[in-house]
């Protein structure tokens, strides 16, 4: 009798036990599916056709994406800074002067800096007096998104934008190490005393979390146009659109321009391209 | 067993008021830093990780150094180190808790810590490390605690707890080999993107914390009466030269696969270690006196303990020398250079340099003292009991 009760209560805590893990054994092993899936592993195999440096593309959905036209902005570099003034105003991105502590999200650089893996000699004089826009490139294997161990950076199904929950973040910097642009930023300090014209539709943001461009998610979707491209409307200096529409109008860009992206040897298939 | 902690001589009591003083700096400075934001650190835009990730990332291979004692002790069941396995294994405490400080200092949001736990996020490395970290650090307790108390009470240790010392000691591997994927795993950053890097890492693991544990026997022959005996140090010698033998064998490879197919990308943090880097007309070379300081300290503690076989004498204070040398050594290599010069040059080719902060300083040295604190106090209940058992 009493050995069938001991046998009874092993079996009713094994039971018990089985069922409180299986929720969360099944939580552990979707969250991996879903995760890979936006790393892109889970796409199709590309046909061949389309397996050059410009990635692979999903089967579905939209993927935004830019075209960054040099053409227009070695005719006037001030062009740039209007774009950039424009992102600083519409996201709060504090004027830092110590370069150590500076917050970017999209910024000026040279082509060494922006194209190490493409050869810088015997570069014409155009291209190395010219000031080229970095910015996130959205991609579409974010390493930074791998890496993250909260899901505070992730990507934003419906539109394919590596985005940023400032509340989540617990400012372990990974994702800084893990990108291979240089395209986050990190509050080493509260950044409000450096902003210099407070846009109240956007928030603020607080010491100690990551940020960095977020191709405008906010005013997309409103039906604006992202801040740096509104700024350079009129001029075809940067195409914004959805790469997955083959309709749309960056995809013509693209059909017609030879264009490259920034370390393709990296694998995450970068969102933004430049024509130089 | 606690009360052993409450008995010593003045010597125990000045050393524990000195790292207690060193701990009471290191909070001071923690708040500030909590006050003000991690700008009070050296760490930059371009150097986003600093003193705290660098001083992690060498004493997860303390705590997993204690493996070297561990396993010819369970598995080879080497009787010789029955004596010192548990400092070993607190060792490992010691260290771990070492680690989870640092993690914690770095945080920029620490009150979000827990983030990690409600949020699992199985692709990211960090998510396993803590895993892996949390896991061998109980496994370590209960190990510890459960074995010095059958030892105290004079009964052999229950059986049940053999499946955990054996579960032990693959977790020993894992700390350090998933702490190496948080950095081989990432795109863009040539210096750590090796393979090489985990069975570097368990490598030098195998020497730091078996030197750690010689230096901590020498400390404790001269003040606490405990003498490990010739042979355990002898083996403890063996073990920790194959092991820095194969470090340097594998740190090397790295610079023949640099400077040999000269692809630029693998030779720019070699250079920046060793020779300075230029860049723009400025040479910046922050790290090398220490890298050039380490090789020698590496070659000189090797060359110690190499003559001292070969010329068959033995002086445990000579050992105790080769013992500081290479855990100094390979402090450098690891607990600063590793992780610096994973950040030079940045992912747009330019250079920042990394200098800590002296508010950093306290912390890391208040963290430092935390766990020689811990690891004191751990020392003194293993020696009570073995004390009390030969009474």
């Amino acid at each position: 009798m009493d050995n069938k009760r001991r046998k009874f209560l092993k079996m009713a805590g094994a039971t018990v036990l089985a069922g409180i893990s299986a929720p969360a054994l099944v939580k552990l092993s979707s969250t991996s599916a879903v995760a890979s899936g936006e790393g892109g592993h889970e796409a199709p195999a590309a046909s061949p056709g389309n397996a050059g440096g410009h990635g692979e593309e999903q089967p579905s959905g939209v993927r935004l994406g830019m075209v960054i036209d040099m053409r227009n902005f070695y005719q006037d570099q001030g062009l740039l800074d209007k774009a950039i003034a424009a992102c600083v105003k519409a996201h709060n991105v504090p004027q830092i002067p110590d370069p150590k502590s500076e917050i970017k999200w999209i910024w000026k650089t040279g082509f060494g800096n922006l194209f190490p893996e493409h050869s810088q000699k015997l570069r014409s004089e155009k291209i190395k007096n010219s000031q080229f826009p970095a910015l996130c490139n959205h991609c579409d294997n974010p390493s930074c998104v791998k890496a993250c161990p909260t899901k505070a950076t992730f990507v934003v199904e419906k539109n394919g934008i590596v985005a940023m929950d400032f509340h989540r973040c617990i400012g372990c910097r990974f994702c800084m190490a893990a990108c291979p642009y240089g395209a986050r930023s990190f509050n080493w300090q509260d950044p409000r005393p450096f902003i210099k014209e407070y846009n109240a539709d956007f928030p603020t943001r607080m010491r100690g979390v990551v940020e960095k461009c977020n191709f405008c998610g906010e005013r997309l979707a409103l039906g604006l146009e992202p801040a740096c491209v509104e700024a350079c409307k009129g001029t075809g200096a940067i195409v914004f659109g959805d790469l997955n529409d083959s309709h749309s109008e960056i995809r013509k860009v693209l059909d017609q321009e030879f264009t490259i992206q920034r370390k393709p040897s990296a694998g995450t298939m970068p969102s933004v391209f430049y024509i130089v | 067993m606690i009360e052993k902690t409450l008995k010593g001589k003045p010597a125990y009591w000045i050393w524990l008021a000195i790292l207690g003083s060193l701990i009471a700096i290191g909070w001071a400075c923690y708040f500030r830093q909590y006050a003000y934001g991690l700008g009070l650190t050296g760490m930059s835009r371009d150097v986003s990780w600093g003193l705290y990730i660098s001083q992690f990332t060498f004493l997860v291979g303390v705590a997993a150094g204690g493996l070297m004692l561990v396993l010819p002790y369970y598995i080879h069941n080497y009787k010789v180190f029955g004596r010192i396995t548990i400092l070993g294994e607190f060792l490992a405490i010691a260290a771990l808790v070492m680690c989870l400080m640092f993690i914690m200092a770095d945080l920029g949001q620490p009150l979000r810590g827990l983030n990690v736990l409600f949020f699992p996020t199985p692709h990211s490395m960090l998510f396993w490390d803590m895993c892996v970290l949390w896991g061998y650090l109980l496994l370590n307790l209960l190990c510890g605690w459960v074995i010095l108390t059958a030892e105290r009470k004079q009964v052999p240790p229950p059986k049940w707890i053999y499946f955990f010392v054996y579960l032990s000691l693959p977790f020993a591997v894992s700390i350090h080999t998933v702490t190496a994927m948080l950095y081989c795993g990432l795109p863009g950053r040539h210096f750590w993107l090796s393979a090489i890097i985990a069975p570097r890492f368990l490598a030098s693991a195998f020497a730091a914390g078996p030197s750690l544990i010689l230096i901590a026997c020498a400390v404790m022959k001269k003040f606490a009466n405990f003498d490990v005996g010739e042979e355990a140090v002898k083996k403890l010698t063996t073990i920790i030269m194959y092991a820095v033998i194969i470090n340097t064998f594998f740190f090397l490879l790295e610079f023949f696969v640099g400077y040999y197919s000269e692809v630029p990308g693998h030779m720019h943090a070699l250079e920046y270690l060793f020779f300075g880097l230029e860049h723009h007309g400025e040479v910046y070379n922050n790290l090398v006196p220490f890298m050039w300081t380490a090789t020698l300290f590496n070659f000189a503690g090797l060359g110690i303990l190499a003559y001292m076989k070969i010329s068959k004498m033995f002086d445990f204070r000579l050992v105790t020398v080769a013992a500081v040398l290479i855990f100094l050594a390979l402090w450098a290599d690891k607990g600063l250079g590793f992780v610096f010069a994973g950040f030079v040059p940045n992912p747009l080719e330019e250079v920042t340099e990394y200098v800590p902060t002296l508010n950093e300083l306290g912390i890391t040295i208040g963290v430092w003292a935390t766990g020689f604190f811990l690891l004191t106090l751990l020392y003194k209940i293993a020696l009570g009991v073995e004390h009390e058992v030969e009474e």
